[in-house]
């Protein structure tokens, strides 16, 4: 009896440890067939619509088939990397079927027509020959998003842990912040040009106030729910109001805070387009307004797929910090 | 160990009134009288025991004089003075040990010490009270990582690292095994002797009251009252089969309405 559940367990785990070590890597083998399908399906039929880049978006993949077939030998000795590799895996494979059927839904059967849908090699297209545009709207828009979202979140906490803390702020605040919260930020643009001095300060404004105000909710939330008793505990050993506030209010709250700076992150990129409705010269929003009035869909679909990625980064970058700063909470959750 | 604690002894105690005490508490609009003209006198540097049933205020009557909360009506003093304010002199170990759980058990040891600016001076104590509670191995474990003896434990330390005047336990021992139990009520005893403070522990176990106790006092169902104050003038080291304990504990037990000889 017991040699069986040994034989079972023992087997099964021999299993799974033994195939990304000495085997081949089998989804890497099959991302490469996807990739190179969409590179073969590119290559050899005819574009009904005709795009730039059509043979450079075969190379790619092509690249892409040939970089997977080399590592689906070569993954198990790549370390982390690797296996973060292998567990993509799956994703490798279907991004490459994607490719192939959006190459052919658009481009070789042109289902999808021209000005509404671009083929892949559209946007290849686009970052091929628009690129220095790009990264100048890349940087103007990292200045506005970074200008307003970090005095956007530092606000939102000063006020969130004030309305949280004293009752007679909350007594004002609060209603304010509930009426503000919901107002779309759009209808923030005639007052904010009449409040600030340039267009750009305008603009600052509104990233800062969406990704303000879910923090500033979060936070006075989090530091109204503190467990009174951690309170009374610092009471007893001589704490004073500095030290409950500091020492004990925020850093209780902080996993509350986190959730609203990743909303206020999510908010602030949402606000960016209309940010840059304000006379902006450059910018990604921008970038969006102007090639969409100019049915430019692919230069639309390029910019947005940058500004996703972009996002994704620093989802990923906070939750670094977030991990840093809350790994107290490891063994909780 | 217990005597590095002790070294800078000025006045290290202080004595306890609770005059005519009566407090009650608002229940959801409901009136709740949580103690009934309680009136207790500590000496300074006396170790006193409160027993009591289940939910009859002997937590409450901490607070109050913790200072956390002021008696509906009476008087709670030390040497003398209204207590009106929580005072690192008065230091309160609560029922659950609370402690705050995104720091370490260093850091938490370490609240009183940095909330009143002398963590640079008195760091070294860290490092005493942690092997006084036999956590030295934890001190740098989060409390989740900790069991409910070692919380205790270490909630005992984080209010032993300040040198109070006024030890108030509210079952400091009540979640230890009866071995570690044993070990920690001799500590308490030995760091009570040499430190000098005034001690206020309440407690469920008859035979811990006397075996730690200078007095015993037994508290009525709620609104609790005082039914019962012995004096258990034995020297320490006690044995728990002296035979004046043992017919002090089967008087206690009567007291608290537990009659048959157990
Ligand atoms: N903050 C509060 N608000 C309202 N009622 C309270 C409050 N704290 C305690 N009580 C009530 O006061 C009574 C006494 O509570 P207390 O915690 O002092 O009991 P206790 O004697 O310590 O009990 P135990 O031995 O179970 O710890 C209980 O009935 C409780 O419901
Ligand atoms: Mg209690």
């Amino acid at each position: 009896m017991s040699a069986t559940i040994e034989d079972t367990f023992g087997g099964t785990g021999r299993r799974s440890l033994a195939l990304p070590v000495t085997g081949l890597w089998r989804n890497g083998l099959l991302a490469a067939g996807t990739w190179l399908l969409a590179s073969a399906v590119t290559y050899g039929l005819p574009d009904v619509i005709t795009w730039g880049a059509t043979e450079l978006f075969a190379i790619v993949t092509l690249a892409g088939a040939i970089l997977f077939v080399a590592l689906s030998l070569t993954v198990h000795r790549l370390g982390s990397v690797g296996r973060t590799l292998v567990h993509y895996g799956p994703w490798f494979i279907v991004l490459g079927l994607w490719l192939a059927v959006w190459e052919v839904l658009t481009a070789k059967l042109g289902w999808l027509p021209k000005p509404f849908f671009s083929p892949p090699q559209g946007l290849l297209h686009v970052y091929v020959t628009d690129w220095e545009r790009l990264l100048i709207c890349v940087a103007y828009t990292g200045r506005l998003w970074g200008l307003g979202f970090f005095s956007g979140i530092l606000v939102g906490f000063a006020g969130g842990v004030a309305l949280g803390w004293s009752k007679r702020f909350a007594y004002w605040g609060m209603p304010l912040l509930k009426l503000i919260g919901p107002v779309p930020a759009s209808a923030w643009i005639p007052c904010t040009f009449f409040l600030f001095p340039t267009t750009f300060h305008a603009s600052i404004f509104l990233v800062a106030l969406a990704s303000g105000i879910p923090v500033a909710i979060l936070t006075a939330a989090g530091v109204g729910q503190v467990n009174r008793s951690f309170y009374d505990v610092a009471r007893t050993l001589g704490a004073s109001n500095r030290f409950l506030i500091f020492k004990v209010a925020i850093p209780a709250s902080l996993p509350n805070v986190f959730v609203g700076v990743f909303m206020g992150l999510y908010y602030s990129f949402a606000v960016l387009v209309v940010a840059e409705m304000l006379g902006a010269k450059f910018g990604l929003g921008w970038y969006l307004q102007f090639n969409t009035a100019y049915s430019a869909y692919a230069n639309v679909y390029a910019a947005l797929i940058i500004m996703a990625l972009i996002c994704a980064g620093l989802v990923r970058l906070l939750f670094v910090v977030r991990d840093r700063l809350l790994g107290w909470q490891k063994g909780i959750l | 160990m217990a005597l590095a604690l002790a070294e800078n002894v000025v006045s290290n105690s202080i004595a306890l009134d609770i005059e005519g005490v009566t407090h009650r508490y608002d229940l959801d609009g409901r009136d709740l009288q949580v103690l009934d003209n309680v009136s207790i006198v500590i000496e300074p540097g006396e170790f006193v025991a409160l027993l009591g049933p289940s939910g009859c205020g002997k937590s409450t009557l901490l607070r109050l004089a913790a200072g956390l909360e002021t008696p509906t009506t009476g008087r709670v003093l030390e040497d003398g003075r209204p207590i009106i304010a929580p005072d690192p002199d008065r230091i309160l170990v609560f029922q659950d040990a609370t402690l705050f759980p995104w720091r370490t058990v260093r850091d938490n040891v370490a609240i009183g010490l940095e909330a009143r600016g002398l963590i640079r001076e008195l760091e070294y104590r860290i490092d005493e009270v942690l092997k006084l509670v036999k956590l030295e191995g934890f001190a740098d474990v989060y409390p989740h990582q900790l069991s409910g003896g070692m919380a205790q434990r270490a909630a005992l330390a984080r209010a032993l690292v300040n040198d109070p005047k006024l030890l108030l336990l509210d079952e400091p021992f009540g979640k230890l095994d009866s071995l570690t139990r044993l070990r920690m009520q001799n500590e308490l005893l030995e760091l009570w002797k040499s430190a000098g403070f005034t001690a206020l522990l309440v407690t469920h176990d008859v035979e811990e009251a006397l075996l730690l106790a200078d007095r015993v006092i037994v508290l009525s169902d709620r609104p609790a009252s005082i039914v019962a104050e012995v004096r258990v003038d034995r020297p320490h080291p006690r044995r728990r089969d002296d035979a004046g304990l043992v017919a002090l504990r089967r008087a206690l037990l009567e007291k608290l309405g537990i009659s048959h000889d157990v």
